[in-house]
C-alpha cells in the first residue's frame, strides 16, 4: 500500500472507527447538535453535558459515516472531556490546522502527539470535511445547542 | 472499423485511443475511469471541433449580419438538427438548447406545469429519480400546493409499472420519470409508461441524462412529451443540454428566462415573444458547446449503437459476476435489462473510504448519495459506491476495480 494510504488508515484510526469511544445518545444532555455532510450524506450527533463553568463534563456522539469521520469523532470525545471552553476552542483550532496541513504548533505537545495520527488526512483534501464534521458539530452544540 | 457492417462488433480498444485522457496516470497508476455516469470523458474529435470552430468561425449567433455571425449561426442551428436526428424528433424546432438536463427539467416545471397548476394537482415520480427530477417538482409543491405521488421500485430496483399506473389519477398533471437510474442502472419501460399515462390524458417527461447515452432514443416512437438530455454525459462538453418537447406543448409554454434572443418585439409598455425554440433560449447560448455536442453525437452515432450497448452490458455482467466473489458486498439494483451501472454497499466499509483507496489505485468511482437521497432512504443506506461503465471501458478496468476492492478490504478490515 502506498505511504499516504498507510498514513491515512493507521491502526489507531481504524481502531477508533471500529470501536468508537463515548458512542451513543446521552440522556439529559445540556447541549446537542446534529452535523451533516451533504457530500456523502453522513450524519453525526454530538451530546454535551456542560458544567456551570462551561467545562465539558461529559460528551458523547452517535452517527454513521466513514472511518475517518467516525475515528475523528471518537478521538474528539476522548480529548474534549474535562476541558474548559477556551481549551476546547484551542484544541479545535489546532486540529483544523493539522488536518489541513497547516502550522499546528499552537497545540500542546501532548495534544499534538495524540492527534498526529490524523495528520495523514492533509494529503487527502477531499476527505478533510470527513475529519472536521464532528468538531464543527461540537462547536454548534456549544454555541447554539442548549436543550 | 474494418469489419463488415452486418457483423456487430465494437472495438473498445480502438475507441479508447480517441480519448487522450485515458492514457494518463494518476498516482503513478494507469487511470481506470469508472465515473462516466457522473460525467463522461470527451473524444479528441469533440475537443478538436470546439477548438477549430472557436478559432475559425466563432461569433455570436442570430445577431450580426456579418460573415462570422452567419457561419456561427449555421453551426448552432446545424447542432440543433444533430440533436433532432439523435432523438428522432419530427422537427428541429422541438429541440430547445439548455445548459444541461437540470435546466431542461426546470424549464418544463416553470413554463409548462406551473402556470396551470392548482393546489392538490399531482405529479407522479419514482423514488429512483435524480434530484434534478425531484427538486423542480418540490418547488411546485412548496409554491403552488402540488402533491408529489411517489412510485416505489421493487427490491431488485425494477419499476413496478402497475404501481405507477395506479398512481396516475384524475388530478395527475405530469409523470416525471427517469429513462435510466443513475444509481441502480434500472431502465424504465418508457413506451409502456407513456401509453398508460396518455390513456389517462397525462403527459410524460423523461430524464434521459443517462438513458440517451446507452440506448437509441426515438421520441416519436415513444410518443413522449418531454425528453431531457445533457451533453457532458454523452461524451460532449459541459454547459449544454437539450429539451425535446412536442411542438404543441412548446407553443403554449411561457418563457423561462427573459432577455435577448427570446423576444419578437419589446417596447416601454409591451413585450411579445419569439416562437419556440428561441423563446426559451434567452441570452447568448453556449455556442461553442453546441458545436461540441453535435460532434459528440456524431461520434457516438458513428458506432453501431447496439454493439456499443452489447459491449457495456458485457462489462456490467462481468463486473456483476466478479463482485459475486465478495460475500461482504451487496449490489443495489439488479433489475433485468439494466444499464451499465453497478452500485454497491460493502459491509463495514464506508463508500468514501473505499473510493479513496480505489482512487490511489487509479480507479475513479463515485461514492455518496448520487443526488438520489429518496432512493438511498428506500434502500436504507446513507451512500453507495458506484462504478459506471462507458464505451471506452474494458474488462481490464473491471479487473482493476475488483483488485482495488480486495485491497480496500485488506486495509480497512
Amino acid at each position: 500500500m502506498d505511504n499516504a494510504l498507510r498514513e491515512l488508515y493507521q491502526e489507531v484510526i481504524l481502531d477508533h472507527s471500529r470501536h468508537p469511544r463515548h458512542y451513543g445518545a446521552m440522556d439529559g444532555a445540556s447541549h446537542k447538535a446534529e452535523g451533516y455532510n451533504p457530500l456523502c450524506g453522513d450524519r453525526v450527533t454530538v451530546y454535551l453535558q456542560l458544567g456551570a463553568d462551561g467545562r465539558v463534563a461529559d460528551i458523547r456522539f452517535e452517527g454513521k459515516g466513514c472511518a475517518i469521520s467516525q475515528a475523528s469523532a471518537s478521538m474528539m470525545t476522548d480529548m474534549l472531556k474535562g476541558r474548559s471552553q477556551a481549551e476546547a476552542e484551542k484544541l479545535m483550532q489546532g486540529f483544523l490546522h493539522l488536518v489541513k496541513g497547516e502550522d499546528a504548533s499552537d497545540l500542546s505537545e501532548d495534544d499534538r502527539e495524540t492527534l498526529e495520527v490524523m495528520g495523514g488526512i492533509s494529503a487527502f483534501p477531499m476527505r478533510v470535511k470527513c475529519a472536521t464534521l464532528a468538531w464543527h458539530t461540537f462547536k454548534n452544540a456549544v454555541e447554539e445547542g442548549a436543550t | 472499423m474494418n469489419a463488415p457492417a452486418n457483423i456487430k462488433i465494437f472495438d473498445a480498444e480502438r475507441a479508447r485511443a480517441d480519448f487522450e485522457i485515458l492514457s494518463r496516470q494518476v498516482y503513478g497508476k494507469p487511470l481506470v475511469y469508472l465515473d462516466s455516469g457522473a460525467s463522461a470523458q470527451k473524444p479528441r474529435i469533440v475537443l478538436d471541433t470546439m477548438r477549430d470552430f472557436a478559432a475559425s468561425e466563432y461569433a455570436n449567433v442570430h445577431r450580426g449580419v456579418h460573415f462570422l455571425s452567419a457561419a456561427a449561426t449555421d453551426r448552432y442551428e446545424a447542432a440543433r438538427r444533430t440533436v433532432q436526428k439523435f432523438l428522432s424528433a419530427a422537427r428541429e424546432d422541438e429541440i430547445v438548447f439548455t445548459k444541461g438536463g437540470t435546466e431542461a427539467i426546470n424549464l418544463v416545471s416553470y413554463s409548462f406545469l406551473a402556470p396551470a397548476l392548482q393546489p392538490g394537482d399531482e405529479i407522479v415520480l419514482s423514488v429512483m429519480e435524480h434530484h434534478s427530477n425531484i427538486v423542480p417538482w418540490h418547488f411546485l409543491r412548496e409554491r403552488q400546493g402540488a402533491v408529489l405521488r411517489w412510485v416505489d421500485v421493487r427490491d431488485d430496483g425494477s419499476l413496478d409499472i402497475e404501481a405507477l399506473d395506479a398512481a396516475i389519477g384524475p388530478k395527475t398533471k405530469l409523470v416525471a420519470i427517469t429513462h435510466m437510474s443513475n444509481v441502480l442502472g434500472t431502465v424504465t419501460p418508457l413506451k409502456d409508461i407513456v401509453a398508460r399515462a396518455h390513456a389517462k390524458g397525462v403527459p410524460v417527461l423523461a430524464d434521459g441524462c443517462q438513458g440517451a447515452v446507452h440506448a437509441v432514443v426515438d421520441v416519436q416512437a415513444l410518443d413522449i412529451d418531454f425528453y431531457a438530455i445533457t451533453g457532458h454525459k454523452l461524451y460532449g462538453p459541459t454547459g449544454i443540454g437539450a429539451l425535446y418537447a412536442k411542438r404543441a406543448h412548446l407553443k403554449k409554454m411561457r418563457p423561462f428566462n427573459g432577455g435577448g434572443e427570446m423576444i419578437r418585439e419589446v417596447s416601454q409598455d409591451r413585450v411579445s415573444y419569439a416562437d419556440p425554440p428561441a423563446r426559451f433560449e434567452a441570452g447568448t447560448p453556449p455556442i461553442v458547446e453546441s458545436v461540441g455536442l453535435a460532434a459528440a453525437l456524431d461520434y457516438l452515432s458513428g458506432f453501431d449503437r447496439a454493439a456499443v450497448a452489447a459491449h457495456e452490458h458485457d462489462l456490467l455482467a462481468y463486473a456483476r459476476e466478479q463482485v459475486g466473489q465478495f460475500n461482504w458486498l451487496r449490489v443495489i439494483g439488479d433489475a433485468p435489462g439494466k444499464g451499465a451501472i453497478l452500485s454497491f454497499e460493502a459491509e463495514g466499509m464506508h463508500a468514501h473510504d473505499l473510493a479513496t483507496i480505489l482512487d490511489r489505485e487509479g480507479v475513479a468511482v463515485r461514492a455518496g448519495h448520487h443526488c438520489a437521497q429518496p432512493l438511498m432512504e428506500r434502500f436504507g443506506v446513507a451512500s453507495t459506491t458506484r462504478a459506471s461503465f462507458a464505451m471506452y471501458n474494458t474488462r481490464a478496468d473491471v479487473d482493476a476495480l475488483i483488485a482495488g476492492l480486495a485491497k480496500a478490504r485488506g486495509i480497512l478490515m
